[in-house]
């Protein structure tokens, strides 16, 4: 296993880590990750980091949700048995739709929400028995880490970051295939 | 630089001196905290009442719904009410968390993780009445369209109450991960801290692994805010298709509608009164004055005034329309819930309902943490009522005055009422004590904008950046010359010579210093200041003790407790071993 040598970068100061990330972007040096305990806001764009498009999922989610609902109302109701509800016979479904209308909504919701939710943690490599990954594990309190690849620049980065206001530079082995 | 501007006529959300670690640490506490003698006493009888509770639906399911004080005419009365009830708590915890969110009230954050435990665990008790009145609750599985034995024969998707099933389940499932995903990072908080060993592997179990990496936190963010879109409309329909289970039949008194706004509004607003009752006992309890703050408690109180009114124009116009539609029997349905036999039951709701809430107008009562509470239960207990009286008042004098009754619940009735708020606040206690009952995470990015500490600062013109750290969690700044290095100034010879006693000397000729940053926790800085003292090796920062890193502490009197939260010496140990 080859191991790849990175620089991780503390902050105390999500304003101080938002220009730092910054400053480093801006001397063209790749960000690998940034740890921190809450959202600080305009980070990702910060990191130039894609948009997310787990909504457009949920979208997506929900259509099936959709079709499931009323592909199953279609059938129980109007195909597999139709009855004489009440005076209001079941033989064509847009005439019964308004009836199935909660359930169509109800599913939507369903597959939308847990889809979504699911992908996520798919995507975010999150569920149980899951270790975590922050190096520090004060990056969940009140410090944030800057993780940035080394390639023979040791120097010139530990002494780029001094200047961007980093509390502890270190620099540690990392494992390639550790995730 | 991102801006924390927030106009300054608004009050701080978060009061007190707070910095980030402090925030961590004023949600931990309750956790890592000892319970004390109240919450032993509170929980303790919460246990009893589940636990007779628990005693009552085992005789019901055994001997039969007949245990009940339900008859032939009165067929649903206190198990449909406490199902109505428990279900409409539910609503407030959505509103808070999905609604608010959508409409960026910050003094959400304080309050939406305990209002969605709220609804996760009311829903609970919400759900249990219905499989308990089913008689055969082994049986329950039948509401679902399933494919069965009897061939073509499925659930009647045309009935509000299998409605019902579907916005329920839906509601509790979606609520629950909107929850459990907005935990995770306060439970890998948690997890971070821990410091005894099975307390480490259940919050690493429960926060999923999260790490926090900027990516995460773009999705989170995301997921939230769809969470919330959906959840929105979710909370609507659910109490609307409650108010279909009566609104769809031909009862007087039940067949109108305006029943799904009025009982959305009724939902919002006993909600915020669970709410209420729940967070004035727990800020107190767990010491979060500093987060939720009497401002907090007055915005509830608007929302219940709100709420209350909405819910009496319904009552009103309810009224109105039985005379306005010159329908006998829906005429004689409301008179005779004013002036009937339950007269006092409607006339609680009434009084409740409608005309506590109005003292919110004065703000010296709003702003009244005593009076606050009081209203609080008023309105939980005129709730109640409000669907008691919509449910047995309407049936009890039926279209045939032959079967005209009246309903007196059993101890059976009382019982699994009594029981299921036992159950309640059996799971609320444990959640306090347990989980982190403060969206941490959310409060920290509104700090440097609503906090009390963050605003003065503003206000003073200084600059918030760099102001997010905290002596505690890290004093030591590198400057781009290194000129500051934390040296033992107090006189600690005699310390010194403890811990040297303790973990062994180093001596140079014959070992090599090891590069102790590889510890998590040392830094360059902390590694200048233990080669200082004297630790150069592992093996020396293996054998450290409670006693060490208690001298370790007073010599360098700097980051108390770190070395003992990072486990230096399980840390060497690992690396002596590789």
């Amino acid at each position: 296993m080859e191991a790849s040598k990175v620089i991780h970068a503390i902050y105390t100061d999500d304003d101080v880590l938002m220009s730092a990330v910054k400053t480093v972007r801006a001397e063209k040096y790749h960000i690998e990750e940034v740890f921190t305990p809450f959202p600080v806001h305009g980070l990702d764009k910060a990191m130039g980091l894609a948009p997310t498009r787990l909504a457009i999922t949920a979208f997506l989610y929900g259509c099936v949700g959709l079709a499931v609902a009323s592909a199953m109302m279609n059938y129980i109701m109007i195909v597999d048995w139709p009855q004489d509800i009440g005076g209001k016979p079941s033989f064509s479904f847009l005439e019964n739709l308004p009836a199935f209308v909660p359930i169509m909504f109800e599913l939507t919701v369903f597959f939308a929400a847990h889809l979504m939710v699911i992908t996520f943690y798919m995507r975010s490599r999150i569920w149980p028995f899951k270790d975590a990954e922050n190096p520090d594990p004060r990056t969940t309190d009140d410090h944030f880490l800057m993780e940035i690849a080394v390639h023979n620049n040791e120097e010139s980065l530990t002494n780029l970051l001094k200047t961007t206001g980093a509390v502890e530079i270190n620099i540690v082995d990392k494992d390639e295939d550790a995730h | 630089m991102a801006s924390h501007y927030e106009a300054p006529i608004r009050r701080p959300l978060v009061t007190g001196e707070k910095s980030y670690h402090d925030v961590t640490v004023d949600v931990a506490r309750p956790v890592e905290g000892k319970a004390n003698k109240a919450w032993w006493i509170v929980f303790s009888i919460a246990l009893v009442a589940f636990l007779w509770g628990i005693g009552c639906i085992i005789y019901t399911v055994s001997t039969g719904i007949g245990v009940w004080g339900l008859n032939k005419t009165v067929n649903w009365a206190w198990d449909i009410t406490n199902f109505v009830w428990w279900v409409g708590i539910g609503h407030a915890g959505t509103l808070i968390s999905a609604v608010l969110l959508l409409f960026r009230q910050k003094w959400r954050m304080a309050i939406n993780r305990s209002a969605e435990a709220m609804t996760i665990f009311a829903v609970f008790q919400a759900g249990l009445f219905p499989i308990i009145h089913m008689g055969r609750p082994w049986l329950a599985y039948w509401v679902l369209p399933i494919p069965n034995q009897f061939g073509s024969l499925w659930v009647n998707f045309n009935s509000p109450l299998l409605w019902d099933v579907f916005a329920i389940s839906t509601y509790l499932s979606v609520s629950l991960v909107f929850w459990w995903t907005g935990l995770l990072p306060d439970f890998a908080m948690l997890r971070d801290r821990a410091v005894r060993p099975f307390q480490k592997k259940i919050y690493a179990l429960v926060s999923f692994g999260w790490s926090g990496r900027a990516k995460d936190w773009q999705r989170f963010e995301e997921v939230s805010l769809v969470l919330a879109g959906l959840a929105t409309p979710l909370v609507l329909s659910v109490h609307t298709i409650v108010s279909f289970d009566f609104a769809t039949s031909i009862v007087p008194g039940w067949h109108t509608t305006i029943f799904p706004p009025y009982f959305v509004a009724g939902a919002i607003f006993s909600g915020f009164a669970m709410v209420n009752t729940l967070l004035i006992i727990m800020r107190k309890v767990c010491n979060l004055e500093d987060y939720i703050t009497v401002q907090h408690i007055e915005l509830m109180n608007i929302v219940i005034m709100l709420t209350g009114s909405i819910v009496g124009v319904a009552y009103i116009t309810e009224l109105f329309i039985a005379w306005y539609s010159g329908v006998e029997y829906e005429q004689f349905a409301f008179l005779n819930r004013a002036t009937g036999p339950y007269w006092w039951a409607y006339w609680c709701m009434m009084s409740f309902n409608v005309f506590s809430p109005q003292f919110m107008w004065f703000k010296k009562l709003r702003t009244s943490i005593l009076f606050s509470f009081f209203i609080s239960i008023v309105v939980n207990i005129g709730m109640w009522f409000e669907r008691f009286v919509i449910i047995v008042t309407s049936l009890h004098r039926d279209y045939l005055p032959s079967s005209w009754t009246m309903f007196s619940p059993t101890f059976v009735d009382i019982g699994i009422f009594i029981g299921t708020i036992g159950f309640f606040f059996v799971l609320f206690l444990l959640y306090s004590r347990t989980f982190p009952v403060i969206a941490q995470a959310e409060v920290k990015t509104i700090l440097k904008s609503s906090g009390e500490r963050y605003k003065r600062m503003r206000e003073n013109g200084e600059s918030l950046s760099g102001t997010g750290s905290d002596v505690r969690t890290s004093h030591v700044k590198i400057t781009s010359d290194e000129t500051i290095v934390t040296k033992p100034v107090k006189d600690t010879t005699e310390q010194l010579d403890h811990l040297l006693k303790g973990i062994g000397e180093f001596d140079a000729s014959s070992q090599k210093a090891d590069d102790l940053k590889v510890i998590s926790g040392i830094g360059p800085k902390m590694e200048e200041v233990l080669n200082d003292i004297g630790i150069f090796t592992y093996l020396q920062v293996s054998k450290m003790t409670k006693k060490e890193y208690d001298l370790l502490d007073e010599i360098t009197g700097s980051f108390p407790g770190r070395a003992e939260r990072d486990d230096w010496s399980g840390q060497a140990k690992t690396l002596l071993n590789n």
